[in-house]
């Protein structure tokens, strides 16, 4: 008998169909993989087994018996828990006390404290039940969200991306843990769409592709070619990548220390690296390691930083505003393309006006050369949108990604700082951002890639550095990094890094 | 079970029908209203939308109500785009009456008539120094700019009755709290003796002209939008907050101020407690429901001053209640808000399974 059986599910959202007729059939203790790209539909299959979304087609069966779930209470009474990728968790209340919260009446705290501390010893998840979560790394975090998930006892546990926010050792701790809940039958259901993680965890793979299922196959079996080839339905691109000799130092970081500006930010502690011009110099870090708070100090955002600390071409910018930057040739592609990167409600060619501020003149405005020079970025990037008229919020991620990628590569920047390049962002766009990328460096261009997909930074960057704790690791060519060396630095563990990452306990983990 | 539902592509056409509509709606609730109060809806609706523009004096008076709503409405509408509430426009516009009224009650019989434009600076200044005190509060201590510009009106209001009562008091003005009537010289010029139309009119569509090519043509425009729209985007840009905080209630509070010096030395001819008609508050529905687009803004305060009369004339010969005014740009505002709601959102009946 299955623990699941979904069959001939159907979502349909205005304008896309988001599931067509998707069936998924779950075995006791089996750990089951959902492979697809963004947007091929496998967030939403997996809220309507958990009840968050109804179906508007399709037969749900649990245990053999057919089933309607209306909600997430529905879905626990039935032995179903889900982790979802963005952490549903109370910053100022202690682990136990949000634990508590999802719970029903007649639970007391103590109680709850107790079985917290049950669980995670009985499956090696580290939670100290009485810290407040503000003060927990997102890897705890995750912990305290899967200790609440396995207070009820499920049956399915429902994991959404858990991975993307795990430096590579816990990710190995994760995968301990739910091998042993799978061993005592409590069936998984894993979406991702990390090919080598999947060939080494699952089991079973249902393969996604624009909401319909195109493949199930067993994941031990396949190769990364060619789970890839089923996920995306082609090949994927290669990127040419040539030895290069990087030139002058373009941006130069040094000695810089910003105290953090709230209770749940990171501290800037001592930073000094610098990226030449025609390379591609690759920043690594679990985020939430002071990515966010270094990018603010170096696109201008934040002109708070001691003078001297932030030098472009030898001149000192840390007090400069972003237009001075830009000036210089500094340009900026923030993680957020929606909202910071562009004003949603304003139409691409208004949304050029950000950061190109050659397109006015002496303060007045010409709709036309801000259409033409918008005209321009849909071509050269490929952007698939309605025009120059078209408001920023009706692109898709992808598409939008290559228009402010694009409007700052026009630009001409002599130093290009990206976070996240292609997060979000199905394959064959990646693949292209990462190859203008790569021409702009082989114009003698200084690129600072920050991402969180190792990856993506092991194929495309010259050299790396690492950010944990607030703090940068020194720098290393990629040709001599691996994977697990990267790994532990993330966790802070660097040679000559003293201090002990205050937000990094991965470290500990990593060592037992 | 009933849903709201977003739907996918909000329509563009609609954001510009959506006040017609909302219009219609309103004329159908009004005849509504006026049946169960038992009059003649057609009356009624004769009140508010033909008497207003029946002829060349009913246009004068329609005038001089529509342009201080206009002058304000288009300050706040540049306002509300770069999101800074400020809800506190009445009690710029007194503080504009009160500064103008100072210079003005100062004329003498040999002033020359160009004495006019020092009292409309006068009234600006003021309406900006009222707006420039919540912006230094929000600005220096993060003070809510509601709040305080809200409960600055009141302030304002008693700043006005210590003037007229006290020291500005006109001494043969049978102790009435007023001043004196301004002379001549510091009056705002009428087009023509038979209408009470003056240049005042002249000046708030002029304003509307500036208004759109600062918004739509300029890069400071620019930034004040985005820095409403966007904040995060505005950051990432570099354009300043706290510039786009000031502009707005500068700007918002030397509309409001001008509006009121208009007022005083425009159709009123002298300071008093009366002077305050709720232009202030009347020009935040003025602005919302224009589209807070200059253009929008225009036919939307020539609407409202049609409810305006329209209140005052059913008064006056139908015996309806002096708040149906009130009533109606409530009821205006509310078609607007609920028309607004399905642009961006459909209604869905969804059978509860």
């Amino acid at each position: 008998m299955l623990r699941l059986e979904l069959s001939g599910i159907t979502k349909q959202y205005p304008g896309v169909r988001a599931n067509d007729s998707v069936s998924l059939r779950v075995a006791p203790g089996q750990i089951h993989a959902v492979l697809g790209e963004n947007g091929a539909g496998k967030s939403t299959l997996m809220k309507i087994a958990y009840g968050a979304v109804q179906p508007d087609a399709g037969e749900i069966r649990w245990n053999g018996r057919p089933v309607v779930i209306k909600s997430p209470e529905d879905a626990r009474d039935l032995g179903i828990a889900m982790v979802f990728q963005h952490f549903s968790l109370f910053e100022t209340l202690t682990a136990a006390e949000n634990v508590w919260l999802g719970l029903g009446r007649g639970w007391t705290l103590p109680r709850v404290i107790d079985r917290v501390r049950e669980v995670s010893h009985q499956y090696g998840l580290d939670v100290d039940p009485l810290r407040p979560v503000h003060s927990l790394a997102v890897g705890e975090r995750q912990r305290v969200e899967i200790v609440r998930a396995l207070l009820g006892a499920p049956e399915l546990l429902i994991l959404d991306e858990p991975t993307s926010v795990l430096t590579p050792p816990a990710v190995q701790k994760l995968f301990a843990t739910l091998r042993r809940l799978s061993s005592e039958g409590c069936s998984i259901l894993y979406i991702s769409h990390k090919l080598d993680e999947i060939r080494s965890l699952c089991q079973h793979c249902t393969v996604l592709r624009g909401g319909k299922v195109v493949g199930e196959v067993d994941p031990k079996k396949e190769t990364n070619a060619s789970l890839s080839r089923l996920m995306i339905g082609s090949e994927p691109p290669e990127l040419p990548h040539t030895e290069r000799t990087p030139g002058e130092p373009s941006l130069e970081v040094s000695k810089l220390s910003v105290p953090k500006r709230d209770q749940f930010g990171t501290s800037l502690e001592d930073i000094t690296f610098t990226v030449r011009s025609g390379e591609i110099l690759g920043m690594a870090g679990v985020s939430g390691n002071g990515q966010k708070e270094l990018l603010a100090v170096l696109s201008g955002e934040d002109t708070k930083s001691r003078p001297g600390s932030v030098k472009l071409f030898g001149r000192d910018i840390a007090g400069a505003k972003p237009q001075a930057r830009r000036k210089h040739g500094l340009h900026f592609v923030p993680e957020e393309r929606l909202g910071r990167a562009t004003v949603p409600s304003l139409s691409l060619a208004e949304n050029t006006l950000l950061t190109r501020d050659e397109v006015s003149r002496s303060g007045w405005l010409f709709p036309s050369a801000l259409r033409d020079l918008a005209r321009r970025l849909i071509e050269r990037f490929n952007v698939k949108a309605n025009g120059p008229d078209a408001s920023a919020r009706s692109l898709s991620g992808g598409n939008l990604q290559k228009f402010v990628v694009g409007r700052e590569i026009d630009a001409r920047p002599k130093v290009l700082i990206v976070s996240q390049p292609t997060w979000g962002v199905d394959v064959g766009a990646a693949a292209q951002i990462r190859g203008e990328l790569i021409k702009l460096r082989d114009g003698g261009c200084a690129v600072l890639v920050v991402s969180e997909e190792l990856d993506e930074l092991f194929e495309v960057s010259d050299a790396m550095i690492v950010i944990a704790g607030g703090r940068v690791s020194p720098r290393i060519p990629t040709r001599n990094a691996t994977v697990e060396q990267i790994g532990e630095w993330m966790s802070g563990l660097w040679p000559g890094n003293t201090v002990v990452a205050p937000r990094d306990v991965e470290a500990s983990v990593a060592q037992a | 079970m009933l849903k709201l539902e977003p739907r996918h592509d909000p329509s563009r056409v609609m954001t510009y029908l959506s006040p017609v509509i909302a219009l219609l709606a309103t004329v159908l609730l009004g005849v509504c209203l006026f049946l169960a109060l038992g009059k003649d809806p057609a009356r009624c609706l004769e009140m508010f939308f033909v008497a207003p523009v029946k002829d060349a004096r009913a246009l004068g008076e329609m005038s001089i109500k529509a342009t201080p709503l206009l002058l304000i409405g288009l300050g706040l509408s540049l306002c509300f785009r770069s999101s800074v509430w400020n809800i506190g426009a009445e009690g710029q516009f007194i503080l504009g009456t009160v500064f103008a009224s100072g210079v003005a009650i100062r004329a003498t019989e040999q002033s020359s008539p160009l004495m006019v434009v020092p009292v409309l600076l006068a009234g600006m200044a003021g309406g900006m120094l009222w707006g420039a005190i919540t912006a230094i509060l929000r600005d220096r201590f993060n003070a809510n700019e509601i709040l305080v510009s809200l409960m600055l009106v009141y302030v304002a209001e008693q700043v006005l009755g210590y003037l007229v009562y006290g020291p500005w008091k006109d001494p043969d003005g049978y102790n009435f709290p007023q001043t004196v009537t301004f002379l001549d010289a510091v009056r705002v010029p009428r087009f023509a003796p038979a209408s009470r139309a003056n240049a005042g009119t002249a000046l708030a569509l002029f304003a509307v002209g500036v208004f759109w090519v600062f918004l739509h043509r300029t890069h400071a425009g620019y930034r004040l939008l985005v820095s409403g729209m966007a904040p995060a985007a505005a950051r990432y840009a570099g354009f300043s907050a706290r510039s786009a905080l000031w502009t707005a209630f500068l700007v918002s509070g030397g509309m409001a101020g001008l509006a009121g010096a208009l007022e005083v030395a425009g159709p009123v001819g002298q300071l008093t407690t009366h002077v305050p008609l709720g232009y202030g508050f009347a020009a935040i529905i003025v602005a919302f429901v224009g589209r807070l687009n200059p253009i929008g803004v225009l036919f939307s305060a020539v609407l409202m001053s049609m409810f305006y009369i329209g209140g005052e004339l059913s008064q006056a010969r139908l015996g309806l209640p002096r708040s149906v005014t009130g009533v109606f740009q409530g009821l205006l505002l509310f078609a607007l808000l609920t028309c607004d709601t399905f642009i961006n959102y459909r209604l869905r009946w969804i059978s509860p399974s």
